[in-house]
């Protein structure tokens, strides 16, 4: 369990705007957000009620119509592309499909690279990189000799995955925004990538938010559960009393629809 | 025992590279699908799900090959047809296929009554339109899609209801047996229990007669299947009434799988997942013996000399292991 004393980001307000006149759509609605440092938090909802819009507001991806965004303590600034990139020292992410989340032209040596000189390591010898590549690479189970001079779309889905942990576990990031890390992974590997994440989470004592509309994957990986109807959160809470013990009918609706193994399904109610 | 609508035996297929290297995907796999049951198919992602899928159609084409093996559908074999008459006569009529990413298969220029008289124009010219749009509507109506989608653009329609009328369309020449190949892996929750009661309404209304449903997420083959058969490296490992494949597996393979089962339900967190270590096998030159010999917790010499039969237990129960039934409930036992 995350101790609640520092706040690690904050959200006032929140409020995401797509168009306008007629085709006026409010995708995040004033969502208040607070993340306590080393917590992991879950937002779920189905597809269109806003998540991956919230999350890329966060990472600071596209900008807010309305709301302040305040990490650890002072509201961020990210007027300018360098700003941004300070930014993004402190908050990382890992997108649902990771076959475009790479640059099709770079090597895997390259990506790897790219996140120890963000870190500030330009200047180490060059041994020094290979064995702290290496190192990241054993942390998720892919052999880095077997990655050099390859490219990423040479890999599975979910070693691509892998490596995005294993970019993570390089660059060693405050927040990690996780957008559907596991949805286009299948069961068998889904396991083995949340466990890698936890165990990195507990390795840097990172901050983790996790966007997924498994309901299930929410229960298992988080302390605080935020339930997302129409861009506002109907219910928050500890993921036990949220799952276990929910109050809002869409929260219940959501469970009730994830089929289960020790309850009916009820398929009636559609 | 009901009539057998779809029986499969010793089925090999296989895959031939750009190097002209052979990957058997599906390897002597053997199944029966009674009238009105449906069979699920679970196992992770490259065990030749949906090769078996693929190859169940008997629609062949480069670098998929048929190898050896029947196809019996109602009685009739369809094994070594060519792949132009398979199209014609057994495609759509016999067997219908819903892949992956069926949603994509509508064309965003055409309205969905185009592309379903398009459809059944192909195997009945003499078909006037007005006699598709209501069997069109007909159809629709059953399946609970509002009739108002047959004139719309795939634009228009949500990715559930893409899916849905892609769905509508497979069966509309009302086949025997549907494949349905993750129908539902790209939809949220919601969507995803409106395709599975779909498919149901169409088990039970009778437009299809018998189901086999292809996934990895295992609680909801429990919940859509009759039987499940666990595939692993191009083979049948386990095989079982859904209710004996999720809680009393016993595959090695099988146990595993079922510790990565992710449910809202009391428990969970307590209980943690156990990944399976290890990778499968490439399958350009599988190993003599076991195929999940190096990733098996109980491995023994023996596994690892030849390949392990099928052994059968009770009815319709079979699993592939050298270890006796007796042998693997002690070894889980102990852990």
């Amino acid at each position: 369990m995350a101790k609640r004393d520092q706040i690690c980001l904050e959200a006032r307000g929140l409020t995401k705007v797509f168009g306008f006149g007629r085709n006026r759509t409010v995708a995040v609605d004033h969502v208040d957000l607070t993340l306590y440092e080393g917590e992991v938090v879950s937002i779920v909802g189905e597809s269109g009620s806003g998540k991956t819009t919230l999350a890329k507001i966060l990472l600071g991806l596209i900008n807010e119509t309305e709301g302040e965004v305040y990490f650890q303590g002072k509201k961020r600034d990210i007027r300018s592309y360098r700003r941004k990139q300070e930014y993004w020292k402190n908050i990382q992410a890992i997108f649902q499909d990771p076959f475009s989340s790479y640059n099709i032209f770079n090597k895997i040596d390259t990506v790897l690279l790219d996140c120890i000189h963000m870190r500030g390591g330009r200047g180490l010898p060059h041994a020094q990189k290979v064995e702290m590549m290496a190192e990241a690479c054993r942390f998720v189970n892919l052999k880095f000799e077997e990655l050099t001079n390859k490219y990423p779309f040479e890999l599975s889905g979910g070693q691509m995955q892998r490596l995005m942990i294993a970019r993570i576990f390089l660059l060693k990031p405050k927040i990690l925004v996780a957008d559907e890390p596991t949805s286009m992974i299948d069961a068998c590997s889904r396991a083995t990538i949340l466990d890698m994440l936890m165990q990195l989470r507990n390795e840097i004592g990172m901050t983790v938010i996790f966007i997924t509309h498994d309901i299930g994957l929410a229960y298992y990986v988080s302390d605080t559960v935020y339930i997302m109807e129409r861009g506002r959160f109907v219910e928050s809470g500890s993921a036990d009393k949220v799952i276990l013990t929910p109050s809002h009918p869409y929260t219940k609706r959501l469970i009730s629809d994830v089929p289960k193994i020790y309850e009916e399904w009820d398929l009636s109610t559609v | 025992m009901g009539k057998v609508i779809l029986e499969v035996r010793e089925l090999t297929t296989k895959y031939v590279t750009r190097f002209r290297e052979d990957v058997y995907a599906v390897d002597h796999v053997s199944l029966k699908v009674e009238e009105g049951k449906s069979l699920g198919i679970a196992g992770e992602s490259g065990c030749g799900k949906s090769t078996l899928a693929l190859s169940l159609m008997g629609y062949y084409f480069p670098p998929l090959h048929y190898i050896s093996g029947d196809i019996i559908i109602d009685g009739r074999n369809i094994s070594g047809m060519k792949p132009d008459d398979v199209r014609k006569s057994i495609l759509g009529r016999e067997i219908a296929y819903i892949p992956q990413a069926a949603m994509n298969a509508l064309n965003p220029t055409q309205k969905v009554i185009h592309f379903i008289e398009d459809v059944v124009q192909a195997h009945d010219p003499t078909k006037s339109k007005k006699e598709i749009y209501e069997m069109a509507r007909t159809l629709f109506e059953t399946v609970g899609l509002p009739a108002s989608v047959l004139q719309k653009y795939s634009v228009e329609l949500s990715g559930g209801m893409k899916q849905r009328t892609v769905i509508a369309v497979a069966v509309i020449l009302g086949p025997k047996v549907l494949i349905a190949d993750e129908p539902s892996s790209a939809l949220d929750v919601t969507s995803q229990k409106m395709v599975i009661k779909m498919l149901r309404d169409l088990m039970e209304s009778g437009f299809i007669k018998a189901m086999i449903f292809i996934t990895h997420e295992l609680p909801l083959l429990y919940n859509v299947t009759d039987d499940i058969m666990v595939m692993y490296a191009g083979q049948i490992v386990e095989k079982g009434t859904a209710r004996e494949a999720v809680f009393d597996p016993l595959h090695p393979y099988a146990k595993g799988l079922m510790g990565s089962i992710i449910v809202p339900e009391e428990g969970l967190r307590s209980a943690r997942l156990t990944a399976i270590p290890g990778v499968p096998p490439n399958l350009k030159n599988p190993p003599p013996g076991c195929r999940f010999a190096d990733r098996c917790k109980y491995v023994r010499p023996e596994c690892r000399v030849a390949s392990v039969p099928m052994r059968e237990v009770g009815e319709g129960r079979m699993y592939r292991c050298v270890l006796s039934e007796k042998e693997l409930r002690e070894a889980y036992q102990n852990g």
